[in-house]
């Protein structure tokens, strides 16, 4: 199997976010950088099926220059190989992502052969479009399954499964070459490991400068929802704030 | 026109779909444009008597015995086929797992941008929307340009209202151009739900768990706590991280939203991906050891100290009330 995995730098944002002054961008001084945790999930899953069944995997951003850090850690985890889309670190939209995307498989595809399978997350953390990885799918004309949380591999295709709204599990079998985009839960990652890391730091990674796309962007600006601040009523400190507490559930109608 | 896309269960729209109807039907009336509903499915027409108040004049049935079961690429390309046919100046989809991909499918085959997530659409020139970001952490104002505004609503942006009663929908079959490639994907097999559990989304009270329990074992009291009253336990995501539970329990961003009566948030900080999954509970009831924690200002109710001293004497105590 040879397989691509697309993720996307974004800030690790925890707690309050805070803006750049032009209401642009989200003010990363004091944060990390990470990838989503359905990406998280895509990178592991791309290199256990490879340990399982042999193959190679890679794995592409497009992004500015610092993104190569998520590549590397991506490689940390036993990812082969990296491909970088390296832009000046302006915000791409969908549309234009999931074309650079597709040009680069294409051109890698026409040396390498296909790759049999592309994950990518549902939705970035970010800007969450949920569309790239169909926009790749259409590009390519390859069948898609979204939101995906557990992959078989069968001999002529992808067993995909996601949860159903009504509960329970929907399967959609698809031919290879696909493209599965996948949520947190398909699998639980490991941790890289130092000899990991220090293969990783190593490792080529191919840079490509993609043309960047003409037109105004759709972002007008950003801001912070107004949260309503809610006044907690503090119920005691310690088990003594028990009957306190039972008190709410009787007033909610939960405690009889 | 603007066309609203509905996904319907047991005869009538579903919970986003209805909010994308009435997030349609304001535009409607500030556009003066005509308010249309596509669906598709075998029992596609029959809910147009449930349509009667939504303000929705025409529904189109997309009929084909191929999509007796969902088909996301096919649904896609038939909705396309209508828009050809229909000129709408927007397409309106709930943000819900199929209503996203079958607008992002739209958006693929025609090429045209899809504005995911929006709270709030305005008409003008361009027309401008409000969505969200970070699953909601962030809200973006953006401009929507296109002869189609290809849009998704955000959930629980609106409340589900009712328009005038009595208008009558007219049902129009839409016959799509479907080949067999454009059926190679969907779905061909199901498997069951496991039956009598509380499911997360849906519990009337949710005991949550974060990094302060401190193991797996550590659960045992929540669990405890939960099935006294009637609900389910929830996780934040250190807990599926280090693999105290399953990534099934997990509430947030990145697992499920829930909207119990009650959230029980034992040990959780309260890191903004975690409160976006819980933020429409009804209540919160915090208990932790840092009265300043983010779940904690953002609580109903807090009792401040060791969560493992506090809830065997709230067990208790609800026994003893019983």
């Amino acid at each position: 199997m040879n397989i691509l995995v697309c993720v996307k730098r974004v800030p690790a944002t925890a707690g309050k976010i805070t803006l750049t002054p032009d209401e642009q961008e989200i003010d990363t001084r004091y944060l990390g950088f990470t990838v989503s945790p359905h990406e998280e999930c895509a990178v592991e899953e791309a290199v256990r099926i490879v340990e399982a069944q042999g193959g190679a995997s890679t794995v592409l951003t497009l992004g500015p220059a610092e993104s190569a850090d998520q590549l590397r850690e991506a490689m940390a985890i036993g990812i082969d190989r990296a491909i970088h889309l390296e832009t000046d670190g302006g915000e791409w939209s969908a549309i234009d992502t999931a074309a650079a995307i597709a040009a680069a498989v294409r051109d890698r595809e026409a040396t390498d052969g296909p790759f049999d399978l592309i994950l990518l997350g549902n939705e970035a953390a970010d800007t969450g479009d949920y569309q790239v990885g169909i926009r790749l799918a259409q590009a390519l004309d390859r069948p898609v399954v979204s939101g995906v949380k557990a992959i078989e591999v069968r001999d002529d295709g992808i067993a995909a499964r996601r949860e159903a709204t009504s509960g329970g599990w929907e399967v959609y079998d698809i031919p290879r070459p696909a493209v599965v985009s996948v949520r947190e839960g398909l699998n639980l990652p490991r941790y890289p490991s130092v000899p990991g890391r220090l293969r990783a730091r190593k490792k080529e990674i191919e840079r490509v400068v993609p043309v960047r796309p003409a037109g105004a962007p759709a972002k007008i600006r950003l801001r912070v929802p107004v949260e309503q601040e809610s006044a907690v009523e503090i119920l005691g400190e310690g088990p003594e704030a028990a009957p306190r507490v039972v008190e709410v559930l009787r007033r909610l109608g939960i405690v009889a | 026109m603007i066309l609203v896309v509905v996904e319907h269960e047991d005869g009538a729209p579903d919970r986003l779909s209805s909010e994308a109807l009435t997030i349609g039907r304001a535009l409607a009336e500030t556009t003066g444009e005509p308010l249309h509903a596509v669906a598709w499915g075998p029992a596609a027409a029959t809910i147009a008597g449930t349509l009667a108040t939504t303000g929705v004049a025409v529904l189109h049935a997309i009929e084909d015995p191929r999509l007796a079961d969902y088909a996301p690429e096919a649904i896609g390309k038939s909705i396309v086929g209508l828009i050809e046919r229909e000129r709408p100046v927007a397409v309106i989809g709930p943000s819900s797992d199929r209503g996203a991909e079958v607008m992002a499918h739209v958006g693929a085959r025609t090429g045209m941008p899809l504005t995911a997530n929006c709270t709030e659409i305005r008409p003008g020139e361009p027309w401008q929307v409000t969505r969200q970001r970070w699953g909601g952490s962030l809200l973006e104002e953006a401009r929507v340009d296109g002869p189609v505004r290809l849009l998704t609503v955000a959930p629980h942006a609106v409340e589900p209202a009712d328009g005038p009663a009595g208008t009558s929908v007219t049902v129009q079959s839409f016959a799509p151009e479907l080949t067999d490639r454009d059926l190679r994907v969907r779905i061909t097999s199901r498997v069951p739900a496991e039956v009598g559990r509380v499911s997360l989304a849906d519990a009337r009270v949710v005991v949550g768990g974060g990094r302060g329990v401190g193991s797996a074992e550590g659960f045992a009291q929540l669990d405890e706590l939960a099935a006294l009253l009637g609900g389910t336990v929830g996780v934040s995501r250190v807990v599926t991280s280090a693999g105290w539970r399953p990534h099934a329990q997990q509430v947030g961003q990145t697992g499920t939203r829930i909207a119990p009566d009650l959230y029980i948030a034992c040990g959780i900080s309260g890191a903004i991906q975690h409160i976006v999954g819980c933020r429409a509970s009804k209540a919160i009831l915090a208990i932790n050891t840092d009265r300043d924690a983010p779940m904690v200002t953002r609580a109903t109710y807090a009792v401040i100290g060791d969560l493992h001293a506090i809830l065997p004497a709230i067990i208790a105590e609800v026994r003893a009330a019983q």
